[in-house]
């Protein structure tokens, strides 16, 4: 499982500080850096297989070889996934409207 | 042919009407004996036709096993079984009528040998699953259940002139692959594609599935979208229209999910594309491709159903449905967040849960056709899948910030078959053999290689990765998405309403113009006839005498002459 990021915002206001050792761990701003290292390092293991394994090209002979390259997976997997939030994001400014809007 | 064999689907129809008059007990030995009831004489079921019958000048088989059939009708049992467990305690009576009775037709689709028993099925299962909405007895259930009806009725009428001009051209009711190629064949591929969730009617889905009640939702997740896939996978094989069609609800599904708010119709938005995928299989119609199909779709009932049992689990104990509203509940709802996190991994694809030995058979068999263009999508919709499903849900709902919410988890029948759900997410993935075995063909695939495992962990790792980088990209706003509902909910409703003001002012008009001619006539008769007018006036003796005087002198002059 990924490793939960930081939160958006802060617990609710009253609790912070003041009863700092009922905040769950994960909703703690100094653990912040701690979660995004912990996910660096997972990403840096999933590529460190890339060094031993061959990967076996889907298309032979169509002269399509990037799938064997180092890192397609990965940076193809990043971009796909910040190309449909960004098209999500476009779209967004067409189509949303408030909840409400079907309501009478 | 056997004696005794009737359509299977019976059980739970004819048994799910017996719910209402049983209580407690009883009820639960009901609810979970006639899914396994169905499984027995579902896998007892020789192979072929084993009912026969005629109607009119027309053969029909209400019963005829297939391998697709039985692995559609396995499915649909244990979900009816599951689902029962998850409802029992809190679902109205109606819905778990209802509910059986939907789950029952459906079992009876994947039987069906014949278009008009096919046709039959199909109408009780949009009857079952209307009434499963309407169970949740809100107003908002209510007028999502009527357009949800009315859509399926619609696709209904399309289906069945497709079968009645099919008949009238072929002579024959039996259903067997067809190629779309005719207006009779092109019509009843519109009819299945409808329950399917296809453009330009995907909308009914977010519609009206999160309207229902938590248990309702799980229900209606399951059995029309994948009877659709059921149909077209035994109707349609290979039919290339169903390639882009596939992959437009893929990513429909994943734009639409990214933009929504609400955790459930999330969710419902994540069964078009999933359906997407199997859609796409389907058209590319290989032995592999279609076993992909079955696989991903039998896989997909029970992760999606995990994952809206998680959901209708948080539903159930806030009363909150909005990412806007939620947030922090692994705190004090472990359980369901430990099971949604598992549905959310295994429609992901993560390596060890069924989707990883399902979805990879269609994308596989992409790549042994060479259809370059359709893997490159595919390979990307699987990230998107982890994208707005597998971390977007768990993470609003169970992460994110704390909404200072405190529930804690659901009664113990939601608890177990949330478990139960997890239990075959993982053991599917872990020892995929007895599912590859019952897939219509013999499965020549070995999901477990390194390079797999390697490839797939990177994809879904660094789609989480994008996740977190954009997180601020993706905060939840208290917005809805237009789609094409804004047709009918929006666009006619308008033109109906404005047509209404502008007839009624016309017919206002006109009413006043009739009424004012009456009230002039009136008028002139009145001057004309009444007190005082011309007509009454009395006549003076005078005048009487002059005119006896006139008639006299006529009537002399007319003597001389």
């Amino acid at each position: 499982m990924q490793t939960p990021d930081a939160p958006e915002q802060p617990p609710t206001g009253n609790d912070e500080g003041r009863d700092r050792h009922r905040v769950h761990w994960l909703y703690r701003r100094d653990n912040r850096p701690k979660l995004w290292l912990l996910q660096f390092v997972i990403l840096a293991l999933a590529l460190v297989p890339e060094f031993f394994v061959h990967h076996h090209p889907h298309f032979d002979g169509s002269g399509f070889t990037l799938d064997g390259t180092f890192g397609f997976y990965a940076w193809y997997g990043f971009l796909a996934c910040a190309g449909m939030v960004a098209a999500a994001k476009v779209l967004g400014i067409f189509l949303k409207r408030e909840d409400t809007y079907y309501d009478e | 042919m056997s004696e005794f064999a009737f359509p299977p689907g019976l059980v739970l129809v004819l048994g799910g009407l017996l719910i209402p008059f049983t209580s407690n007990r009883r009820r639960l030995a009901l609810l979970l004996g006639l899914p396994v009831l169905t499984l027995l004489v579902v896998w007892s079921l020789p192979d072929g036709v084993l009912v026969r019958t005629t109607f009119l000048d027309y053969t029909l088989e209400p019963v005829r096993a297939t391998a697709e059939g039985r692995l559609f009708a396995t499915i649909f049992a244990i979900m009816a079984f599951a689902g029962g467990l998850y409802a029992y305690r809190q679902a109205s009576t109606l819905e778990l009528t209802a509910a059986f009775v939907y789950a029952g037709s459906a079992v009876g689709v994947t039987f069906a040998g014949d278009l008009l028993t096919l046709f039959v099925f199909w109408e009780v299962m949009a009857l079952g699953s209307t009434a499963v909405i309407w169970a949740a007895s809100t107003v908002s259930s209510q007028r999502a259940g009527m357009r949800y009806l009315l859509l399926h009725l619609l696709g209904g009428v399309v289906l069945m002139i497709g079968i009645i001009a099919q008949v009238s051209t072929t002579g024959s009711l039996a259903f067997e692959p067809m190629t779309p190629d005719s207006v009779p064949t092109v019509l009843i591929l519109i009819g299945f594609l409808v329950n399917a969730g296809a453009p330009p009617l995907s909308a009914w889905i977010a519609d009206a599935y999160p309207e229902a009640s938590p248990s309702g939702t799980v229900f209606l997740s399951a059995f029309t979208t994948k009877t659709a896939v059921f149909t077209l996978l035994v109707g349609f094989p290979g039919a290339d229209i169903l390639v882009p069609i596939g992959l437009y609800m893929v990513f429909y599904g994943i734009i639409y999910a990214l933009l929504e708010n609400d955790m459930r119709r999330i969710l419902a938005y994540s069964i078009v594309n999933q359906v997407g995928f199997m859609v796409a299989a389907i058209g590319i119609g290989t032995e592999m491709a279609l076993n992909g199909a079955a696989a991903h779709a039998f896989a997909h009932i029970i992760y999606k159903a995990l994952l809206l049992m998680s959901a209708g689990s948080v539903l159930l104990m806030t009363a909150r449905r909005k990412c806007t509203d939620l947030g922090g509940l692994f705190q004090s709802m472990p359980v369901t967040a430990v099971n949604g996190i598992i549905g959310a991994l295994a429609i992901s694809a993560f390596p060890f849960t069924s989707g990883f030995v399902t979805k990879s058979l269609e994308t596989q068999a992409a790549a042994n056709e060479g259809m370059l263009l359709v893997w490159l999508l595919l390979l990307a919709a699987s990230a998107g899948v982890f994208l707005h499903a597998g971390i977007k849900f768990p993470w609003f709902v169970f992460f994110q910030k704390d909404s200072g919410l405190r529930p804690p988890d659901p009664p113990v029948n939601l608890r177990y078959a949330m478990w139960l759900f997890s239990f075959l997410c993982l053991a599917i993935g872990i020892y995929p053999a007895p599912l590859y075995a019952i897939l219509p063909y013999p499965v020549d695939y070995q999901p477990y290689t390194v390079d797999h495992l390697v490839t797939q962990f990177q994809v879904l790792l660094f789609a989480g990765f994008a996740f977190f980088v954009m997180l601020k990209q993706m905060r939840r706003t208290l917005t809805i998405s237009l789609d094409f509902d804004w047709f009918y909910r929006k666009f006619f409703k308008e033109i109906a309403g404005e047509f209404t003001l502008r007839t009624s002012a016309a017919r206002d008009a006109r009413e006043e113009q009739a009424l004012a001619g009456v009230l002039r006539m009136i008028d002139r008769l009145y001057k004309h006839h009444g007190p005082g007018s011309t007509a009454a006036r009395t006549w003076p003796t005078g005048s009487m005498v002059l005119w006896v005087a006139v008639l006299l002198g006529v009537s002399l002059l007319f003597y001389y002459l």
